[in-house]
């Protein structure tokens, strides 16, 4: 084997930060390399480097043995260099035929809808990628979306296949399929850079992986000659608890109630369909499902931002489901919701002031409708502290303090108020492991000392490694509540896909 | 009514009173599929009609002032489509101040150039254009034979346009970027070009429906005698779901509500009552009345490309 890509002592600056610092990887013909890195790590922007998006400032590209300097992804593109990013970049009302074919069509000046069929046909059959030319990509799910953007970098010939965290949105199956692609294109001596932070993974599928830490890269192994505590650690740069300690389940009464739960979307289209479920103290539910299967209806439900349709929600046995919001959060339910910068926080307020967002009426930080700072600052210290919060000066603005530590002034918020019920949707979206280990030890403590905690979560590896009760929300029906000690990947997976008989069967 | 129905007078002006509306919602059409909302048409067909009778009156020749006013109406458009799109500035807010310039420039250079008493009365206009055989069938010759030449250059441009956008490769590219200027970009797509090529397009369009106004109709320029038209044609190509043939629709549609409250005039019906009728149409498209229309999903969005 020879190498085909090389990137030597590569460095990019963007203002105030060092993406890329000296960053060296070599590629060989015919691998899967992985590239491993929490966020902010430096990933993305290498790969946007190599396919031609973005311009390095020092350092240089090798393929085939020649130094490239690209001026754009279509120079990238023409060298034999196709990239799948994490945002599909497809175009939802044309056709699949149309999304390859884009920007390379075939012949002259009319659109030969023919030809391009019949050549993407070819490739479909080459590479054992089936698909519809014809199909409208809005319609397709998203592993078959990601499938037309592998037959996008095939259509132009790729040789190196640089996939950015591509099973981000699949399911388990989907991933399962993926993979096996991978392997089979890999046979056919073609190169693939897997872009990921899923330590188990990177284990599974790559040859070699190379760690990224803060711009730089800090190493690259024979994948089969590691572990994943040695990856962790050289991701994190310290020991990294890898498995929680979880104290014994030890429920209580039951706190939340829903029954027979009906919501619609503003299409007045039925997202959550009759959905029954009980939380108990001292409990974590954890909601399994794919984006878009009715989680977000029913959680807004849950809060009173939604209207309900039908149904009902008690909450330590009194109806709650015609209570405002405010009246929910007095009751002591705390919400940290899916996206924080839009709905967790405001961002041009200051740290301090996004802390006592739900409080700021209580007669503790307001007299006769004026804000006490004085006790709004005493709040907020006191929780920067306890929540390690950094920086530090609680007067900084919440839009610039980092993903991960926004995401805790809103559990400072939120956990720090304790609740009776804590409602945490996708809490460590986005977050790189050492901050994922801090959140899951916050919310197992809650747990802990008793309160009760719907978990919602895309992330299998988190539902799973948390909650005492697994539901799987299917198409807005909840296809089975599962022990969380007992729950497989397997068959959650299956649950999450909407096929219960197959599930049953595993279970034999 | 019936007797207004029959006259053929009603649907020939229905067909001229389309045409400027028909023109620039085609123009729209080109620059929104490519992700640019062009308010400017409106204040682009009123200096385009100006220089039409400007240049028509120099050099004698209807043809060379249409030419005039399309060379001057792309210069506008390249120059919007370059804050716009080059500068990403607010669509909007810069097509409301290409258009409030435009209304005083070209009243400026009316009262400079051609004084108090008007655009002379000897501008040449445009030809209107008899066709052998169908002229001569009674009631339809009346109404698709005699019409001016920019008439048939419209109906030949809506095919044109329809073939290029929907039928050709640049037609799928401008139609990509409008939708993911990013998507478009990442297969090799230059962005920024295929946007200033939708903004030309608009230009164009736009200005020979101003020449149109000014020396296809009528032989002379007033002032802001646009009179919302560019507005209007946004509101046709809405309603026309973004495609040529559809805005041809729907301008026929506003151009026959305004032809009947002309054909009114001497009626008991009040004509405002009709001129209305466009506007509670567009009100009507907008709010989706007979399916929603769908936008390009970039439509107005400036894009920056990575560095």
């Amino acid at each position: 084997m020879s190498a085909l890509l090389e990137v030597n002592n590569i460095t990019k600056m963007f203002p105030k930060v060092r993406a890329n610092d000296g960053v060296n990887l070599v590629v060989e013909e015919g691998e899967i390399h992985a590239i491993l890195g929490e966020n902010g790590a430096g990933k993305s922007t290498l790969m946007n480097i190599i396919y031609g998006l973005y311009r390095p400032d020092s350092g240089e590209l090798k393929f085939n043995g020649e130094v490239l300097n690209l001026s754009g992804p279509h120079e990238a593109i023409e060298k034999g260099i196709g990239m799948v990013h994490q945002h599909f970049m497809l175009i939802p009302v044309l056709t699949v035929a149309e999304n390859i074919v884009l920007g390379a069509e075939p012949g002259g000046i009319s659109y030969n809808k023919k030809k391009a069929n019949e050549l993407i046909r070819e490739i479909s059959r080459n590479y054992h990628l089936e698909i519809d030319p014809d199909a409208k990509v809005k319609d397709l799910s998203v592993g078959l979306q990601q499938r037309v953007e592998i037959l996008k970098a095939f259509y132009r010939h790729a040789k190196l296949l640089i996939l950015d965290e591509p099973t981000a949105m699949l399911t388990p199956q989907e991933t399962e399929e993926l993979f096996g692609i991978m392997r089979n294109l890999k046979n056919q001596g073609i190169s693939i850079i897997f872009i990921s932070h899923k330590l188990d993974e990177v284990k599974e599928i790559s040859d070699k992986v190379t760690v990224m830490r803060r711009g730089k890269t800090v190493g690259t192994l024979n994948t089969k000659e590691t572990n994943e505590q040695e990856l962790a650690n050289l991701m994190v740069g310290r020991e990294v608890v890898l498995r929680l300690e979880k104290s014994e389940y030890n429920p209580g009464d039951v706190v939340l109630s829903v029954k027979d739960l009906t919501v619609s979307d503003e299409q007045n289209i039925e997202k959550v369909k009759n959905v029954s479920f009980d939380i108990r103290s001292g409990e974590i539910f954890g909601l399994a499902g794919i984006d878009g299967n009715g989680q977000t209806e029913l959680i807004e439900a849950l809060m009173g931002l939604r209207p309900i349709k039908s149904g009902v929600i008690k909450y330590n046995n009194n109806n709650i489901e015609k209570l405002p919001t405010r009246e929910r959060y007095k009751l002591g339910i705390s919400y940290i919701p899916q996206d924080r910068q839009q709905e967790g926080l405001i961002m041009k307020f200051s740290v301090a002031d996004n802390l006592i967002l739900k409080e700021y009426k209580n007669s503790q930080y307001s007299k006769n409708g004026v804000i006490q700072y004085k006790r709004v600052f005493e709040n907020a210290s006191k929780k920067v502290e306890e929540f390690d919060i950094r920086p530090t000066d609680y007067n900084l603005l919440a839009g610039n303090l980092s993903g991960g530590n926004q995401q805790k002034i809103i559990l400072a918020r939120e956990v720090g108020s304790n609740p009776k019920l804590l409602i945490a949707v996708q809490p460590t979206r986005g977050m790189d492991v050492g901050a994922i280990e801090y959140i899951h030890k916050r919310l197992l403590q809650l747990r802990d000392e008793g309160s009760a905690i719907l978990l919602v979560s895309l992330e299998l590896e988190e539902i799973m490694s948390l909650s005492d009760r697994i539901g799987v929300i299917h198409n807005g029906v909840i296809m089975d509540i599962l022990d969380g000690k007992s729950a497989t990947r397997e068959k959650i997976g299956l649950l999450m896909a909407g096929s219960q008989i197959e599930a049953k069967k595993v279970e034999v | 009514m019936k007797e207004i129905l029959l006259n053929p007078q009603l649907w020939s002006a229905t067909l001229a009173m389309a045409t400027p509306l028909a023109l620039p919602a085609l123009g729209g059409t080109f620059s929104e599929r490519s992700g640019v909302v062009n308010i400017a048409m409106e204040g682009i067909m009123l200096i385009a009609a100006f220089f039409a009778v400007l240049f028509a009156h120099l050099t004698g020749s209807a043809w060379l002032g249409l030419l005039g006013a399309i060379v001057v109406g792309m210069i506008v458009a390249v120059i919007f489509a370059w804050a716009a799109v080059t500068l990403t500035a607010d669509q909007v807010i810069l097509g409301m101040a290409i258009n409030i310039f435009a209304s005083g420039f070209t009243a400026y250079l009316l009262n400079t150039i051609f004084g108090f008493s008007g655009t002379p009365t000897d501008t040449p206009m445009l030809p209107n254009i008899n066709i052998p055989v169908i002229k001569n069938i009674p009631f339809i010759g009346q109404i698709l034979s005699g019409n001016s030449v920019i008439v048939y250059l419209m109906i030949i441009l809506i095919f044109a346009s329809n073939y290029f956008l929907f039928h050709t490769n640049l037609g799928l590219r401008i139609r990509a970027v409008g939708e993911n200027p990013e998507a478009a970009e990442t297969a090799g797509i230059n962005v920024i070009k295929l946007r200033y090529l939708g903004v030309a397009l608009s230009g164009l369009f736009s200005a020979i429906g101003g020449a149109y106004l000014s020396i296809g109709l009528l032989n002379s320029f007033s002032t802001d005698m646009s009179s919302g038209r560019g507005y209007i044609a946004l509101a046709a190509m809405i309603f026309g779901k973004w495609t040529p043939f559809g805005s041809f629709g729907a301008a026929l549609l506003f151009g026959f509500a305004t032809a009947l409250s002309m054909q009114l005039q001497n009626s008991a019906m009040s004509k405002n009552i009709i001129m209305m009728l466009p506007y509670i149409l567009t009100v009507l498209a907008l709010v989706g009345v007979g399916g929603k229309s769908v936008s390009p999903a970039a439509d107005g969005v400036p894009y920056t490309p990575k560095k």
